[in-house]
């Protein structure tokens, strides 16, 4: 929990807020503390003034009960704490509160240390210093007091009452005290407020903090865990969805990308391992069986040897040697085999690869009276292939065919030519995902044995979902759910339901709204959203441009292959000929094909024939 | 001296010993066996042989350590190689060691007999021209030697590299030698492709015996000599220059001539 990096980023935060506000608040509260004094100490000073002037005439006429009663009038104020008047002795002569009258002071009382801290007494004294602020019993409220000294003039002196002498300068002490409770009460709540507000203030940021954390960082960081996680456990098919867009997303895409080229990679690995695996095997059955074989094959033939003078003995032990050597035939098949995992190419021509593959089997078809009908275009570009393997790919389709037509025999026809394929058309769309990275490849429902693009459709109210052609530029999708052109429709991801349509474009050919979606490390493909308008648009193959092949067709006149057997004739295994297949045949040619990153389709018609289409790259120049 | 017998054969598979001693004594030779090549060293230093049949895959030691042992050893009698695993690299390796022919389990009769007669041939071939050349007789050349400049592919067919790229192929006049008259050649046809180490002719000799002859190089054919294959002769006349067998197109020269002998060697 304290290792989580949204506590750790919320701590380092919320310390932040906690030492920022704590300053603000700290100097916010003491400047108005200082305002309130100032304020305080002003308007006392002018309070004490006032009591001076008001009282200086009735000092000359020395008309003391009048000043007591200014003095007493002017304390009654409820703010006012005290006021005082104390003659140069420090005995109060006037005072509000009329007990004080006739006391007198000690020169280290609050009021006149500020004077009497020097055994000779300041005569002049700045604002600051004239003003205190204390209480009177440790428990009571804070006091302001201000003492404002009367100092002699000539009228004092030269007046009737004669009470003051020339020399002396200050005559006595006005002290005016003001009771600072409300300002103390208003500097608590001040503080009260403060403190509440960077409470809620720190309490928010952390929410917020938390909040957008656990969403952009905590949540994607998880995820990715979890995948490396299922990666190290050895899951490499696993991918990380809801992928955002800001650099964790990029990070998520590419550990996508990076287990892709793993499972890629193993995937490639585990067929390499089989395939040395197979050609160990075959190498060891090859080696023990052909030693049998040795004592087979000696003993009969030197028995066919001396058994010249019986015809009837000599024909059971020509079938054994015979037949031994077809064993020996199929043996060294065999190793061949093993050894073919390791393709050797070069540069080699088509046509020529074609005549072989007819030389060898020459006498085998012309005993199942198959006439092969040879349509070769001159200059014919090279291609780089294992000129054996693909040997190997045109005797298995020939054999297949001339199987396929029985006893009455038929026809084989080869074409051969050359043609440039655009991408349009032609190019398998292998991968495709929503801009969250839901897959959308659909292996469950195919268009023509291929694995359809699934998305989301719904119009009027009814749901339903649209199978792509994945082939880019096929116009044969599979809408579960019509769409008007017309009304209003949404396309969308089957798993995250975020719209797959592109806003504010249309298709350039009839208008219609535009679907994009994104093709895993190949761009985007856009298409029409009209179930009858081919437009597709994939900048990425465009841009590679049109591609040189060799296109190479075998096509027979036999019985052709039903629609359910058509999905799996490529499958291992997979056989209509019983004991006399093994079913590897086109798995293997698929299997040559796909090493030559070359494609093989097949069409075919129950009873009027069967097609193969093999398109090989060209050497380039 | 040691006492001589005609052929032995080491293999760990004791059906192949009994039809190959079963067969050859037939045909009149004396036969010993060995159940593994140690056990065939050990017999070979106490007893001479004209000829060695062995296998490739024995416990212990194989075929080809058979083969550099008894190099090692200075021991002249041809070998044979025979296997079961009979693959391009393993004949064309087993030649290279100095194995003298390559044959490829399961056989027929006319195949060993044919490879055994030979490989006697041979032997009796090489201890004269070994005689002649102790005697200084210069003078009568038991067989011609290829010339320096072909390649060979164990002491049967050579290589030529033309000018134009090109390779010729032929028989050695050592060979054609073992073979005593040759009756008919069986060409492969033009535009077929030929494998190093694989079959690329059958020669018919007068004892009716079927040889094969394995090609020294891969490749297409171009051309065959069909001088030769009209006046047969001609090899055992002019086996390098005029009784050549093929031209042809090779696929990976500079790779095969590896797994080749340069008969400028044969002279040192």
């Amino acid at each position: 929990m304290f290792q989580n990096i949204s506590f750790k980023l919320i701590f380092a935060v919320g310390l932040a807020a906690i030492l920022i506000i704590s300053i603000f608040a700290y100097l916010n509260v003491r400047s108005q503390q200082q305002v309130l004094l100032a304020e305080v100490e002003r308007h006392s000073n002018q309070l004490s003034e006032t009591v001076k002037s008001s009282t200086r005439y009735d000092m000359l006429l020395n008309n003391r009960p009048h000043i007591l009663k200014i003095v007493q009038q002017i304390g009654d104020d409820p703010s006012i704490k005290d006021i005082r008047i104390m003659n140069k002795e420090g005995s109060i002569t006037y005072s509000a509160d009329t007990s004080q009258i006739g006391h007198i002071l000690d020169k280290k009382a609050q009021a006149c240390y500020v004077c009497h801290a020097e055994n000779q007494p300041l005569e002049k004294l700045p604002i600051s210093n004239r003003t205190r602020v204390f209480r009177v019993h440790p428990d009571s409220s804070r006091v302001f007091g201000i003492i404002n000294p009367i100092y002699n003039e000539p009228s004092c002196w030269t007046s009737d009452c004669h009470a003051h002498s020339r020399t002396q300068t200050v005559l006595g002490v006005l002290d005016v005290v003001i009771s600072l409770k409300n300002i103390d009460a208003q500097i608590a709540s001040a503080k009260f407020k403060m403190l509440l507000l960077a409470v809620i203030a720190i309490m928010a940021l952390s929410g917020i903090i938390w909040f957008f954390v656990k969403n952009w960082v905590d949540k994607p960081v998880n995820a990715l865990v979890t995948a490396t996680r299922q990666v190290a456990s050895g899951n490499l098919n696993y991918s990380i969805e809801n992928v955002s867009s800001d650099e964790l997303g990029v990070l998520a895409r590419s550990f996508n990308n990076m287990t892709q080229k793993l499972s890629e990679a193993r995937l490639q690995l585990v067929q390499s391992d089989k395939m040395a695996s197979l050609g160990r095997l075959a190498a060891g059955v090859a080696h023990e069986i052909n030693n049998p074989l040795t004592g087979i094959l000696t003993y009969s033939s030197f028995l066919l040897k001396r058994a010249k003078d019986n015809p009837e003995l000599k024909e059971d032990l020509e079938v054994i040697v015979r037949e031994t050597k077809r064993s020996r035939e199929i043996v060294k098949g065999l190793l061949d085999f093993a050894r073919q995992s390791v393709p050797k190419k070069t540069k080699v021509d088509i046509r020529e690869v074609l005549e072989r593959a007819l030389h060898v089997i020459e006498n085998q078809l012309s005993l199942k009276q198959v006439k092969i009908v040879k349509q070769f275009e001159n200059d014919l570009p090279r291609i780089t292939a294992d000129a054996n393997q693909v040997q190997q790919v045109f005797i298995n389709l020939i054999e297949n065919g001339a199987d396929a037509m029985g006893e009455r025999g038929g026809t084989i026809t080869l074409t051969a030519a050359a043609i440039q394929l655009a991408p349009f058309g032609i190019l398998q769309v292998k991968k495709a995902a929503c801009p969250k990275g839901h897959d959308l490849i659909d292996p469950a429902f195919k268009i023509d044995g291929l694995p359809s693009i699934r998305l989301k459709a719904a119009s009027n109210g009814e749901e339903g979902f649209i199978h792509l052609h994945p082939v880019y530029g096929k116009p044969a999708h599979h809408y579960g759910i019509a769409i008007h052109r017309k009304s209003k429709f949404t396309l969308s991801c089957p798993r995250c339901n975020i719209s797959l349509l592109e806003e504010g474009k249309t298709c350039p050919s009839c208008g219609s709204a535009v679907y994009a979606l994104e093709v895993p490390s190949q761009g985007k493909l856009a298409g029409c959203t009209n179930k009858d308008c081919a437009w597709q648009y994939w900048e990425t193959a465009e841009r590679e441009g049109k591609k040189e092949y060799v296109e190479i067709k075998v096509a027979d006149s036999g019985c052709g292959i039903s629609r359910e057997n058509l999905e799996k004739i490529f499958e291992p295994f997979f056989s209509t000929k019983g004991q006399k297949g093994t079913g590897l045949g086109l798995a293997v040619v698929w299997g040559i094909i796909d090493n030559h990153s070359g494609t093989i389709s097949v069409d075919s018609e129950v009873g009027r024939g069967t097609t193969f289409t093999l398109r090989l790259p060209a050497e380039k120049g | 001296m040691k006492k001589t017998t005609d052929l032995l054969v080491i293999d760990d598979e004791p059906v192949v010993l009994d039809a190959v001693v079963k067969l050859c004594s037939a045909e009149g030779f004396q036969v010993d066996t060995a159940a593994h090549a140690l056990e065939g060293l050990k017999k070979i230093a106490q007893a001479g042989y004209r000829l060695i049949v062995c296998d490739i895959m024995m416990p212990d030691m194989d075929g080809f350590q058979f083969l550099e042992r008894l190099a090692e050893k200075h021991v002249a009698t041809p070998v044979i190689i025979t296997t079961g695993y009979s693959t391009v690299e393993n004949a064309v390796k087993s030649l290279y060691l100095g194995a003298i022919d390559f044959l490829a389990k399961p056989f027929t009769v006319e195949e060993l007999l044919s490879t055994v007669r030979r490989g006697m041939k041979y032997q009796e071939l090489s201890q004269s021209f070994n005689a002649a050349a102790r005697e200084r007789n210069d003078l009568y050349p038991v067989y011609v030697p290829c010339p320096p400049s072909y390649y060979r592919l164990g002491y049967a067919g050579w290589v030529n590299v033309e000018s134009d790229g090109s390779v010729k192929t032929g028989l050695s006049d050592l060979f054609i030698k073992t073979l005593g008259g040759i009756r008919r050649i069986e060409f492969f046809e033009r535009e077929e492709e030929i494998v190093q180490g694989n079959l690329c002719a059958r020669v018919e000799t007068e004892d009716q015996l079927i040889h094969n002859v394995l090609a020294p190089i891969s490749g297409k054919i171009l051309n065959f000599n069909e001088t030769l294959s009209q006046n047969c002769a001609l090899a055992e006349k002019d086996p390098y220059f005029r009784g050549w067998l093929y031209t042809v197109l090779p696929s990976d020269l500079e790779y095969e001539l590896k797994h080749l002998t340069p008969c400028s060697s044969d002279r040192l």
